[in-house]
C-alpha cells in the first residue's frame, strides 16, 4: 500500500516567490521535472477573482438569452407597440454611475487603510455607505419608473414591449440588490476588520458590471421600444 | 487584517453538530454524497415511471395494482389513461435528464473528488456549494409535488414545446399548475447548477496544489471542469426561458403563445408570441445538456480504464482536447433538433455540418480508448466492466447519430423511436454506466468500505445484456416509423410492432429489477462491507494518497505536492507497477506523447 | 470473465445487425417522387454506420479478449503509430466519410425543401388541431377564403372558422376530414395550426413537417401510387396525441374528381 502523505521536499526559502501573492498553494503553469520545486511559479489568483468572472459570465449569458428573445419576439409579430421610456431612467443611470465612482473611492481608501494609515479608520466605511445609499436610490428610482408606466396603463402583460421592459429592468434590479448584499457583506467584514481584499475587488467588479449591463439595457430598450 | 491574502480559503474547523455535519454541511464530500443520494432516489423514481410506461405500452388495458393510489383520475382502477401516460413520461424524462444524469456524474462525483484530485481542502465557496445542493433539492421537491397537486404533472414532454407549455390548463391536464411547477423546478435547478459551476471552475483553476499543472490533472477532473463550463453557459440560458414561460402563465404575457390560438372553440387572449423562440432557447441549453450528461462519464470511464489497464492512455492531451472540442461543438449544433420544426431549411443544413463534425472528436475518444487497450494488462472488475460497457454503448448510441445529423434522413426518423433509442443509448445508458463504474470504483473512498464484487458483476451482466435488449429494438421500431410519445398504438401500421414492444417491456422490467441488486449492494456495503484500504486499486491520483475515507480537510492538515503526471502506470517503482502523483520517488517513465 | 465478455459483445453486435441486414423492420415502400434520394441516403448511411459499429465493437472485443488478466510476465506494449496515427485516421477516414455523406445528403434535402412548388401544383390546406386534421380544397374559384378564428366551432362543424355569408372566396371551399389527392400530381400543402404544435407525417410519402402555430408553413410532394395511407401526428400535442390521425387517399384523377364533387355536394 502506498504511503499516504509525503513530506514536502526541502526548498531554498530565498528562491520562493513573495508569499503575499500566493493563493491556496495553487500552482499554475508548473513543470517541475523530477520534483524540483525551485523552478516552479508558486502563484495563483484568489478563487474569488475567478469566481466573479464566472458569475459575470452567467449573468451575461442570461441577458444575452433575454436579448435574443426580445429580438425574435419583436420580429415574429406586428403587435409590438413602442413607448417612450420614463425619463427618470436617465436620472437613475446617473445615480448608478455615481455609485460606481463612490465605490472606487472607497476601494482606494480601503487600500490606503490596509497600507497602514490608521487615521482614516472611518472613511472607507463612509464611502461604502454612500455607495449603498446610491444603489438603493437606483432601485427606488426603478420602482418609480415602473409606477409611472403602470400609471400610463402599461402593465407587464399589456404588450410584448412592456413585458420585456419589466422583465429586463426587474431582473437587472434583482441583480443590483444582490450587489447591495455584497456591499453589506463587505461593510460588515470591514467593521470586524476581517475583510479580504479579494472580496472587495470581486464586489467592485460585480458593481461596475451592473453599470455596464444597465447602460447596455438602456441602449437596448431605447432602441427597441 | 493587514495580511489579507495569504489564504483565499478559510480553514474551517470540522463541524460537530449533526445538522452541520450531515444536513447543512459545508464539506464538499458530504455535499457530493448528498447529491449522490438525491440522484439515487431520483433514478429509482424515474425507473419506476419507466416500468409503468412500458407496461402500458405493451398491455394498454392492463390494470397496474396500486396505481390508482397515485392518481385517482390518472389511473382509474389502476388502468392508465392516455394523458396520465404522457404525464408519467414527462416526469420520467425530466427526472432522469436533470436530477440523475446531471447530478450524479457531475455534481455528486465532481463535488466529492474534484477538490481532492486537485489537492485542495475544499471548494472555494462552501456556502454557495451547500446552497447549490439545497436549491437542487428544493427543485426536486417542487417537481415531485406536481404529482400531488391540481390535475397532476405536465404532459408536455421534457422538452415542453411551446405553445403547449404556455396556453394553460385548457390544453390538457397538468398544463396549468403542472407546467408552472415544472418551470419553477427547472429554474431552481439552473440556479443550483450555476452555483455548482461557480465552485468547480475556481477549484480547478486556482486551488491546485504545488506541482499540479493543468496537464497533470486526471481526466475525470478535466471532464468536470469542461462540464462546469458547459453548464455555466447552458443553464444561464434555460433559466430565462423558464421565467418567460412562468410569466405567460401567471402574468398573462404572450412570449410563446401566438395570435389566433383556438382551443375548445375558445380564442385565447394571448397574441403574437413566437413558438420557435422557445425551441431555440430550449435547445441552446438542451444540446449542451446532452454533453453535460456524457462528458463526466467520458472522464470517469477514462480514469477507471487507465487505472485498470495499468498503462497511461495513448494520449492524455488528445483526450482532453477531444472533450473540449465536444463541449465547444455542442453549442453550434443545437438546431439539429429542429430540422422539421419549420426553421429555415438553409439553417438546417448549417446545423447539420457541425453535427457531423462532432463525429470526429467522438471517434478520436473511442479510438484512444480502444487502442490504449492494445498491449495493456487489463484488470477485470465491476468498475472496469462498466467502463468497457460504456465504450460499447457509446459506440452504439453514437453511430445512430450519423442518421439524425442529416436533415434528409431526419424527415423519416424525427420523432420516432429511433431518436428515443439513440439518446437512451448514448446519454441514458452510457452515462448510467459511467455512474455505475464510478460508484464501484470510488465507493471504497467515499464510504470507507468495499462493494461486493460478485453482486457488482451480476449487476453488470444483467444491465449490459438487458439494455441492449431494450434499446436496440427501439432503433428498429423507429426505422419502421413508430412514432414516439404515443400512449397507445392505434394506427394500423403500428399494430404489427406491438409484439416487439412487449419484448422490450419484458426486457425493461427485468433490467430494472437488476438495478435493485445494485441498490442492495450499495446499502449493504455501506454498512457491512469489507473495510477498504487507502488505495485498493493501486491507483495514482491524489484521492488515493489520502486516508479512507478522507479526513475533513482531505489531506490531514498537509498539502500534498505533485511530482508526476496523473497516470504513471507500467513503471518500475517501490510500490509496484505504478508511481503515485504525490510520490517524490524518481522513476524512469515513458514520456507520453504530447 | 473477460473472454466471455468479449464474446458477448460480438454476439450482441451480430444479433443487432441481423434484423437490419434481413430488413425485418423497414419503412414501407416509397410512393413519392422525392423519396428515392432519401432512401438512398438512408442506405448509404446505414452501410457506413453499420461498418463503424461492427468494427468498433469487434476491435473492443478482440482487445479485451487478448489483453485482459495477463500473466505477471506480460509487458506493456504500445500501439504502433500511437495517438497521432489514430487522430489522423479519425480525421481522414471518419471525418471525410461523414462529411461526404453530409454533402450528398444536401441533395435529398434540397429536393424537398429548397425547390419551390411548380405553378401548376394543386393547393390543399391542412389544419391541425387537438386532435384531428381537417383539409380544405379551394373549390372552382381556386381561392381559399379567410379564416376567422373566433368563428371556429366544432359543434356546428365550422372547423376552419369560415364565414361564407361575407366572404365570397369561402363559399365554394370544401372542408374534409380525409385527404384525397390525385396520383402523379404535385400537391402544394399549406399547413396551418389551430392551437398547439402538431406534425404531418406520412411514412410512405417520406414527408414529415411540423405545424408551427402562428406561422403558416408549406410543403410540396407528388404521390406516385394509388392507395390509402395513414397521416399521423408526430409532435406531442396533448392527451389525444396518439389518436390524432387521418387517411391519405391517393386516387386516379377520375376518382379524385368524383370524390371532390361528392364532398362539395355534402358541404
Amino acid at each position: 500500500m502506498a504511503t499516504t502523505v509525503h513530506e514536502p521536499p526541502q526548498i531554498d526559502p530565498h528562491r520562493l516567490p513573495d508569499p503575499r501573492h500566493s493563493g491556496n498553494g495553487g500552482g499554475r503553469n508548473l513543470a517541475p521535472a523530477d520534483g524540483d520545486l525551485r523552478v516552479t511559479l508558486d502563484y495563483s489568483p484568489p478563487p474569488s477573482s475567478t469566481g466573479i468572472w464566472v458569475v459575470l459570465f452567467a449573468i451575461t449569458m442570461m441577458f444575452a438569452a433575454f436579448t435574443s428573445a426580445l429580438i425574435v419576439r419583436k420580429g415574429s409579430s406586428l403587435d409590438w407597440q413602442t413607448f417612450t421610456l420614463p425619463s427618470i431612467l436617465y436620472f437613475n443611470t446617473l445615480v448608478l454611475l455615481a455609485s460606481s465612482i463612490t465605490l472606487e473611492v472607497s476601494r482606494r481608501r480601503v487600500a490606503a487603510f490596509m497600507g497602514g494609515l490608521k487615521s482614516q479608520v472611518e472613511s472607507p466605511a463612509r464611502w461604502l455607505y454612500i455607495t449603498l445609499f446610491l444603489g438603493l436610490l437606483f432601485v427606488a428610482g426603478q420602482y418609480v419608473a415602473w409606477s409611472q408606466l403602470s400609471a400610463e396603463g402599461l402593465y407587464l402583460a399589456t404588450n410584448p414591449s412592456s413585458s420585456f421592459f419589466y422583465v429586463l429592468t426587474a431582473t437587472h434590479a434583482l441583480h443590483v440588490l444582490g450587489g447591495l448584499g455584497g456591499l453589506i457583506y463587505v461593510i460588515r467584514k470591514l467593521s470586524k476588520s476581517a475583510l479580504r481584499r479579494s472580496a472587495l475587488v470581486a464586489t467592485a467588479r460585480y458593481w461596475h458590471f451592473m453599470d455596464v449591463l444597465w447602460l447596455y439595457l438602456l441602449f437596448l430598450l431605447w432602441m427597441k421600444l | 487584517m493587514h495580511d489579507m491574502s495569504t489564504h483565499a480559503v478559510q480553514h474551517h474547523a470540522p463541524p460537530t453538530s449533526f445538522i452541520r455535519k450531515h444536513v447543512f454541511s459545508l464539506d464538499h464530500k458530504v455535499i457530493g454524497k448528498q447529491y449522490y443520494a438525491l440522484a439515487l432516489i431520483a433514478a429509482l423514481a424515474g425507473m419506476g415511471l419507466s416500468w409503468l410506461m412500458r407496461i402500458h405500452l405493451g398491455w394498454t388495458n392492463a390494470a397496474i395494482p396500486g396505481l390508482q393510489l397515485l392518481s385517482k383520475n390518472g389511473a382509474p382502477g389502476g388502468v392508465m389513461t392516455p394523458e396520465y401516460y404522457l404525464q408519467l413520461m414527462t416526469m420520467h424524462g425530466t427526472i432522469m435528464v436533470f436530477f440523475v444524469l446531471t447530478t450524479a456524474p457531475f455534481a455528486a462525483f465532481g463535488n466529492f473528488f474534484l477538490p481532492i484530485q486537485v489537492g485542495a481542502e475544499d471548494m472555494p465557496f462552501p456556502h454557495f456549494n451547500m446552497m447549490s445542493f439545497w436549491v437542487t433539492f428544493v427543485a426536486f421537491v417542487v417537481l415531485m409535488a406536481s404529482f400531488f397537486v391540481g390535475d397532476g404533472p405536465t404532459l408536455g414532454g421534457w422538452t415542453q414545446y411551446a405553445p403547449l407549455n404556455a396556453v394553460g390548463a385548457v390544453a390538457g391536464p397538468g398544463q396549468g399548475l403542472g407546467v408552472v411547477l415544472w418551470a419553477t423546478s427547472i429554474a431552481l435547478f439552473c440556479v443550483g447548477q450555476l452555483l455548482g459551476a461557480l465552485n468547480f471552475i475556481p477549484t480547478t483553476l486556482d486551488l491546485r496544489v504545488k506541482g499540479m499543472s493543468l496537464m497533470r490533472l486526471p481526466l475525470s477532473a478535466w471532464a468536470w471542469f469542461i462540464t462546469s463550463c458547459m453548464g455555466l453557459t447552458a443553464f444561464a440560458v434555460l433559466m430565462p426561458a423558464c421565467i418567460l414561460v412562468i410569466l405567460d402563465h401567471v402574468a398573462g404575457t404572450s412570449f410563446f403563445v401566438p395570435s389566433n390560438t383556438v382551443i375548445n372553440d375558445q380564442l385565447l387572449p394571448h397574441s403574437g408570441g413566437s413558438t420557435l423562440l422557445w425551441q431555440h432557447l430550449f435547445w441552446f441549453f438542451g444540446h449542451p445538456e446532452v454533453y453535460i450528461a456524457i462528458v463526466p462519464g467520458i472522464g470517469i470511464v477514462s480514469h477507471i480504464l487507465v487505472t485498470n489497464m495499468r498503462r497511461p492512455m495513448l494520449s492524455h492531451r488528445v483526450l482532453i482536447y477531444s472533450m473540449g472540442a465536444l463541449a465547444v461543438l455542442s453549442y453550434m449544433v443545437y438546431g439539429h433538433h429542429m430540422f422539421v420544426s419549420g426553421m429555415n431549411p438553409i439553417s438546417s443544413l448549417a446545423f447539420s455540418f457541425p453535427t457531423l463534425v462532432i463525429t470526429i472528436p467522438s471517434t478520436i475518444v473511442v479510438l484512444i480508448w480502444v487502442f490504449s487497450l492494445y498491449g495493456s494488462k487489463l484488470r477485470i472488475n465491476s468498475a472496469s466492466l462498466f467502463a468497457l460497457g460504456f465504450i460499447s454503448m457509446f459506440v452504439s448510441g453514437g453511430v445512430s447519430g450519423f442518421f439524425l445529423a442529416q436533415p434528409s434522413i431526419d424527415i423519416m426518423l424525427h420523432a420516432t423511436y429511433f431518436v428515443v433509442g439513440h439518446f437512451h443509448m448514448v446519454m441514458g445508458v452510457a452515462a448510467m454506466f459511467g455512474i455505475f463504474g464510478g460508484t464501484y470504483f470510488w465507493f471504497p473512498k467515499m464510504a470507507g468500505r468495499m462493494m461486493n464484487e460478485t453482486l457488482g458483476k451480476i449487476h453488470f451482466w444483467l444491465s449490459f445484456v438487458g439494455t441492449y435488449c431494450i434499446f436496440m429494438p427501439f432503433h428498429y421500431l423507429g426505422m419502421a416509423g413508430n412514432v414516439r410519445r404515443y400512449s397507445t398504438f392505434v394506427d394500423d401500421f403500428l399494430q404489427p410492432l406491438i409484439p416487439l414492444h412487449r419484448f422490450i417491456t419484458v426486457a425493461a422490467l427485468l433490467t430494472g429489477a437488476a438495478q435493485l441488486i445494485f441498490v442492495y449492494n450499495l446499502i449493504h456495503s455501506r454498512f457491512w462491507g469489507k473495510l477498504a484500504p487507502d488505495n485498493p486499486w493501486d491507483a495514482t491520483s491524489l484521492e488515493w494518497s489520502t486516508a479512507t475515507p478522507p479526513p475533513f480537510d482531505n489531506f490531514g492538515g498537509q498539502h500534498p505536492v505533485v511530482y508526476h503526471d496523473p497516470y504513471q502506470y507500467g513503471v518500475q517503482s517501490s510500490t509496484g507497477d505504478y508511481v503515485m502523483q504525490a510520490s517524490p520517488e524518481q522513476v524512469k517513465t515513458e514520456h507520453e506523447e504530447k | 470473465m473477460a473472454k466471455f465478455f468479449a464474446v458477448t459483445i460480438i454476439v450482441i453486435a451480430i444479433l443487432s445487425a441481423i434484423p437490419i441486414l434481413r430488413h425485418t423492420w423497414v419503412a414501407p415502400e416509397d410512393i413519392s417522387t422525392h423519396g428515392r434520394l432519401i432512401d438512398e441516403q438512408m442506405s448509404e448511411t446505414m452501410a457506413e454506420a453499420g461498418i463503424s459499429f461492427l468494427a468498433a465493437q469487434f476491435m473492443l472485443a478482440v482487445f479485451i479478449w487478448k489483453f485482459s488478466n495477463p500473466g505477471p510476465t506480460a509487458t506493456i506494449k504500445k500501439f504502433p503509430g500511437g495517438a497521432k496515427g489514430l487522430v489522423v485516421a479519425a480525421l481522414l477516414v471518419v471525418g471525410v466519410e461523414v462529411m461526404a455523406l453530409g454533402i450528398f445528403g444536401v441533395k435529398a434535402w434540397a429536393n424537398v425543401y429548397l425547390t419551390p412548388p411548380s405553378a401548376s401544383a394543386m393547393p390543399i390546406q391542412v389544419q391541425a388541431g387537438q386532435f384531428a386534421f381537417y383539409f380544405r380544397y379551394p373549390g372552382p374559384d381556386g381561392k381559399l377564403g379567410p379564416i376567422h378564428p373566433e368563428l371556429i366551432n366544432e359543434g356546428s362543424q365550422n372547423f376552419y372558422g369560415l364565414d361564407p355569408e361575407h366572404d365570397t372566396d369561402s363559399r365554394d371551399d370544401i372542408v374534409t376530414a380525409e385527404m384525397a389527392i390525385p396520383v402523379n400530381k404535385e400537391i402544394h400543402l399549406l399547413m396551418h395550426a389551430k392551437d398547439v404544435g402538431h406534425s404531418f407525417y406520412v411514412r410512405e410519402l417520406r414527408v414529415q413537417q411540423d405545424f408551427v402555430p402562428g406561422l403558416d408553413v408549406s410543403l410540396h410532394f407528388t404521390a406516385t401510387k394509388v392507395g390509402k395511407y395513414e397521416i399521423v401526428c408526430t409532435q406531442l400535442c396533448g392527451l389525444g396525441h396518439y389518436n390524432m390521425k387521418a387517411y391519405l387517399n391517393v386516387l386516379s384523377q377520375q376518382d379524385f374528381d368524383d370524390w371532390l364533387k361528392k364532398e362539395a355536394a355534402m358541404q
